[in-house]
């Protein structure tokens, strides 16, 4: 019984070294390590761009109020370095979410017509179009939002603050100029839209046939197969596209800075001019004219916006995680 | 409840393929029917046509009639999801909704029907269309998970269930234990006998001793070769088919010897 126990187990690991010998060759141990490697250097970047931030920002972060207010720019006396930086985060979260808000309805609409309505012909055309959208570049999204959309929209401005006036969004004088942040979460609107639209439209496209027609075949409608099989199929995918939407209506940089008049205040009225700030706009804004602890100050609010995009992509996770059990993935 | 079906003169097209041809039968209610045939011959395409399902596919089309209870389904001003919702159908695979529970599942149809229903109208509903596919007993203590967690004979006797639960008139099965094993195979079959009391029941099976079993009737469909339409060569009472049949190829089929 020992014997031929202990028999196997010594030999065993040397057939499978041999076996390795014979098969671990060429190009797939190449492929191996460069999978790995592609993995390591993917992790490797992550770290050095959060250790530089981390370095960067370290003497703002550590020093006084007295020394902050005096080499950073607009800074106000008696402030710690977060309440410095708390209406930039709310500028950036109130713009992206917005933003999202605009584009996650309209993106999900433009999928499922091209999915799951439109002429297959039509469809593709329209799916190249959505992409397309994606591939002009924010300068222009800015010029664009000066120049056309600004001024398209203003009477709509108008009007909400006149008739909603009362809603905290609408209230305060409506800005002639109308480079508000309204006007800005209409252009991230329009610009995270491919991006949602495209992974949406992939997503209801991969809902089984099966179920499908099982809703079909009870007496479904189009709209209710949509409901009862596309949709919930859909909606962990959905989610992801809306967070890829929102990181990068968090980031975006170049359309903000020309589009909005800046404020550094903790307020709800995006009808009025110089109320806000987003994060990225105000680096790339302070960026040329600052040295010494203002750089350190621009970077540890750089710092912020990083946290915020990790949580919201980890809050993204969680959200599609939780309800697993129901995905269909098993 | 159960209705009697009668197809005319059916053609089913593709585009411009023709890939069934000059189907004429008449189904029993209250009764089972199964088609036999080798794979491509066109039982399913034809039992799609009992509920216009084929027409999800783009570029199909139908001439002649099929009648249910002297209406023409394929009639101008018939809505196919009308036909649907008297026509239950259940699938090859199971294919329960992945993001509903089992109650949910079962109520589904019903909910597409009339959007309303009581809280005790709906748990009257789920325990009688579960009793009906004989899957209460298993499943009563778990009416809120999902109804994927079930197994694959279950699964499709929840599918079973949910087309139950509208009270359709008609009953299609498309190879409806093709993908269970022989104990699951059992119980869908001795539910089949049992449903029947209520249902016109038509079942597509590639299983020839299941259609010996569970059917009262049976139509070979036959097909000469690729790329010509599939027929309808004979339908009988299924002792007739496995005994006796008029056609030769129908013999040569069911003893085995092509197909």
């Amino acid at each position: 019984m020992t014997t031929t126990a202990s028999g196997p187990p010594v030999q065993a690991p040397a057939r499978r070294r041999t076996r390795r010998r014979t098969t671990d060759r060429g190009f797939n141990r190449a492929f191996r390590w460069i999978a790995v490697g592609s993995g390591v250097l993917m992790l490797a970047v992550l770290a050095a761009v959060a250790l530089f931030l981390l370095v960067q920002a370290w003497p703002a972060l550590t020093a006084s109020e007295d020394d902050l207010a005096a080499s950073v720019p607009r800074y106000p006396a008696d402030t710690s370095l977060l309440a410095y930086v708390g209406p930039l985060v709310f500028g950036t979260l109130l713009a992206a979410a917005l933003a999202l808000a605009l584009a996650t309805p309209v993106a999900m609409g433009i999928a499922l017509f091209i999915s799951h309505y439109a002429p297959p012909k039509l469809a593709q055309v329209l799916g190249y179009l959505v992409d397309l959208l994606a591939a002009v570049p924010s300068v222009i999204y800015g010029l664009w939002g000066i120049f056309v959309l600004g001024p398209a929209v203003l009477p709509v401005w108008e009007w909400l603050g006149q008739v909603l006036g009362w809603f905290p969004l609408f209230a305060g004088t409506v800005s002639p100029t109308s480079r508000v942040l309204a006007t800005v979460s209409v252009v991230l609107a329009v610009m995270i839209l491919p991006i949602i639209t495209a992974v949406s439209r992939e997503v209801f496209l991969q809902t089984p046939k099966l179920h499908e027609e099982a809703a079909l075949a009870l007496g479904a409608t189009r709209w209710e197969v949509v409901r009862t099989a596309v949709l919930p199929f859909g909606r962990s995918g959905v989610i992801s596209a809306a967070m890829l939407g929102l990181g990068r209506a968090l980031g975006e940089t170049m359309a903000v800075l020309m589009i909005l008049s800046p404020g550094f205040l903790y307020s709800f009225k995006i009808l009025t001019s110089a109320q806000h700030q987003t994060i990225a706009a105000y680096i790339a804004a302070d960026f040329p004219e600052a040295s010494g602890l203002a750089v350190n100050t621009l970077v540890a609010t750089g710092l912020v916006l990083f946290v915020i995009t990790l949580a919201v992509n980890m809050g993204a996770r969680a959200i599609v995680a939780r309800r697993k059990e129901f995905s269909g993935a098993n | 409840m159960a209705q009697r079906i009668d197809v005319k003169d059916l053609n089913i097209y593709y585009g411009d393929f023709l890939a069934v041809q000059d189907v004429t039968m008449t189904i029993d209610p209250q009764s089972v029917t199964a088609f036999i045939g080798p794979s491509g011959c066109g039982k399913s395409t034809f039992l799609r046509t009992l509920n216009r399902m084929h027409e999800v596919i783009p570029g199909a089309a139908v001439e002649g009639t099929v009648e249910m209870e002297g209406v023409d389904l394929y009639g101008p001003d018939v809505d196919p999801v009308a036909v649907r919702r008297n026509v239950g159908m259940v699938f090859q695979r199971p294919n329960p909704f992945p993001t509903m529970s089992i109650r949910d599942n079962v109520l589904a149809g019903v909910k597409l029907n009339n959007r309303r229903i009581s809280r005790s109208d709906a748990e009257e509903l789920v325990e009688g269309s579960l009793r009906g596919a004989n899957l209460w007993n298993e499943v009563k203590d778990r009416l809120d998970k999902p109804g994927s967690g079930l197994s694959g004979g279950q699964q499709q006797r929840l599918c079973i269930a949910r087309a139950i639960a509208v009270k359709p008139q008609v009953l299609l099965m498309d190879e409806p234990c093709s993908a269970l094993d022989p104990i699951s195979t059992l119980a869908i079959e001795d539910l089949i006998g049992e449903l029947k009391q209520d249902y016109t029941i038509v079942i597509v099976t590639h299983n020839m001793q299941q259609a010996a079993r569970v059917s009262d009737r049976t139509a070979f469909f036959n097909i000469a070769g690729t790329g010509k339409p599939g027929r309808l060569i004979e339908m009988d009472e299924t002792s007739t088919i496995f005994s006796s049949p008029a056609q030769k190829s129908t013999e040569d089929y069911v003893s085995g010897r092509f197909g």
